[in-house]
């Protein structure tokens, strides 16, 4: 008979010790962002997907060596280059220039591989979380255009 | 007027929990014979989100399997993908800076902690209270931008590389990751008098489910699960790996071996791998955090190599049969939940329907992990 009225009391004292917790818990300060009125920074290292990276001129510093795309676990990156004239010292020679850089962002797993791999330096992550579509074709990026358009 | 049906006395029906079911945490299925509001048998079934993780590593490269491995338990993947480049360099003989090292034990730990407090808020609220949920996502949420700081991700990280690690901690991470230790310790003080004091909790879980370390034997259970049926086993301390025997930390062990213990043993844990990361920032030694010459194009010796690692939810093995190749022959994961679950088949037979999904609660599942 004593255990259980001990019970009685010790069981209403730990329902009344957890009400004073959530009840303390009730005053603190809001800390959920009120997203998308209001945003967070990303971090420094936050990875997005991938972006062409400009030399100084603007034109992409990428080489078209395709490291990037055998490293790539997923095959998310198809690139393809053209062969152009260029004049040094009077003389004709022929350099590689990027023509195309498309990345399918559905399949990518933001692993690194692809910035790790480039001994150029010629991407990198971006900080761009707000994608959202239903469309597939949506996340297919030519990152070509895109350096383009920042450019402009 | 007709009679009332008359039910036979040994009548059972079938109940299907899941595929799809909050409390399974996930697509798992089992296939319940009950009679009344008692099990009379249980049959689970798996399979549903298997992506064949393990022939994946048989057709890429040692590198690029590297994200592969933080898709199996997305709550504690840094354990999962330190087990992995743990594998590989010892097969091919890399050397790691001990500063890689560090830092990939506090990050595991850290992880560690994240995922315990993730299971904690949901395995009370499959017992029905909802604020340790956002009390402990709000916790862990230190823990995920802290993460993402040296990672760049919040979940499925690929930090880790053969030979050390992407790329160093900051100043920043150091100084949240000292911040982070005593807010925790008070958070574990909340908890336990606000869930581990609270009597409903008490009377649903205290003598509930027993697995005997017999069971745990039997099925190869790991982890929390085999700790909280009195078996003292952690990878960490009996087949040290990394830089763990440089830390001094305990092994919580309960012998009740009910869902209680299972409880406590998760909460102790979170307290020692505070220890841990508390001297990992002390220790932190100085210097490169890749070896000087780093691999490329990794091709293993011929051989056979197996690897064991503590995750947060118990042993977690790889094992690569390589035949010289630049990626394996044969690759294995073996998955603490897939042994951890097997022994729910006959653990419930007899229990009453919400003591199972309790129990299930306490076994702490992830099911892309136990299916790969
Ligand atoms: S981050 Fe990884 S998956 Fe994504 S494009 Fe680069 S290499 Fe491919
Ligand atoms: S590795 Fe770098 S330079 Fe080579 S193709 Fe890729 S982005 Fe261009």
């Amino acid at each position: 008979m004593g255990g259980y009225f001990s019970d009685i009391f010790n069981g209403s004292k730990s329902l009344l010790i957890g009400m004073g917790i959530t009840f303390r818990e009730f005053f603190k300060p809001t800390v959920t962002v009120q997203y998308p009125y209001q945003t967070l920074k990303m971090s420094a290292r936050f990875r997005g997907h991938i972006e062409l990276i400009a030399d100084e001129e603007g034109n992409p510093k990428c080489v078209a060596c395709g490291m990037c795309q055998r490293a790539c676990p997923s095959g998310c990156i198809s690139l393809d280059s053209v062969s152009v004239d260029i004049e040094v010292d009077g003389k004709v020679k022929k350099k590689k220039v990027l023509s195309k850089y498309d990345l399918d962002f559905t399949k990518c797993s933001l692993c690194g591989q692809c910035v790790e791999n480039c001994n150029f330096g010629a991407i990198d992550f971006s900080k761009e979380y707000n994608l959202a579509s239903t469309r597939k074709e949506d996340f297919h990026f030519n990152l070509l255009k895109r350096l383009e358009e920042r450019n402009a | 007027m007709s009679a009332p049906i008359q039910l036979r006395p040994d009548e059972t029906f079938i109940l299907n929990v899941g595929p799809q079911h909050p409390a399974t945490h996930g697509v798992l299925r089992v296939k319940m014979e009950m009679d009344g509001e008692y099990i009379v048998k249980a049959e689970t079934v798996l399979g549903y989100v298997h992506r064949m993780h393990e022939k994946m590593g048989e057709n890429r490269t040692y590198a690029q399997y590297l994200p592969n491995l933080s898709r199996l338990d997305y709550l504690g993947a840094l354990g999962y993908t330190h087990g992995h480049v743990l594998a590989i360099e010892r097969a091919a003989g890399i050397e790691v800076p001990e500063r890689a090292e560090y830092i990939r034990a506090i990050t595991v730990e850290l992880n560690r902690v994240a995922s315990h407090l993730f299971w904690f808020g949901a395995f009370v609220m499959d017992l029905g209270g909802f604020s340790p949920l956002m009390y402990a996502i709000q916790d862990r949420e230190h823990i995920l931008d802290m993460l993402e700081a040296v990672t760049g991700a919040r979940l499925t990280y690929c930090y880790y590389r053969f030979g050390g690690l992407y790329n160093d901690v900051d100043d920043d991470f150091i100084e949240a990751a000292k911040r982070f230790i005593p807010r925790m310790r008070k958070s574990l003080k909340k908890y336990a008098a606000l869930v581990t004091g609270n009597i409903i909790f008490q009377k649903r879980l205290e003598g509930i489910a027993p697995v005997s370390a017999e069971m745990c034997r039997k099925y190869g259970a790991t982890g929390p699960v085999a700790r909280g049926s009195g078996i003292n086993f952690d990878v960490r301390k009996n087949e040290p790996y990394s830089v763990y025997p440089e830390f001094d930390f305990d092994v919580p062990v309960y012998h009740e071996c009910d869902s209680m213990a299972r409880y406590k043993v998760r909460m102790d844990e979170m307290e020692q791998s505070l220890r841990i990361i508390e001297q990992g920032l002390e220790k932190l030694p100085s210097g490169p955090i890749m070896t000087e010459k780093k691999p490329k194009n990794i091709k293993l010796p011929v051989g056979d190599f197996y690897q064991a690692v503590e995750t947060a939810r118990g042993s977690f093995g790889i094992r690569i049969v390589s035949d010289g190749d630049k990626n394996a022959y044969r690759l294995k994961l073996r998955s603490p939940t897939y042994s951890n679950m097997h022994l729910f088949d006959e653990a419930c037979e007899g229990m009453l329907i919400m003591d199972a999904l309790a129990f299930m609660g306490s076994l702490d599942l992830v099911i892309p992990e136990m299916d790969r």
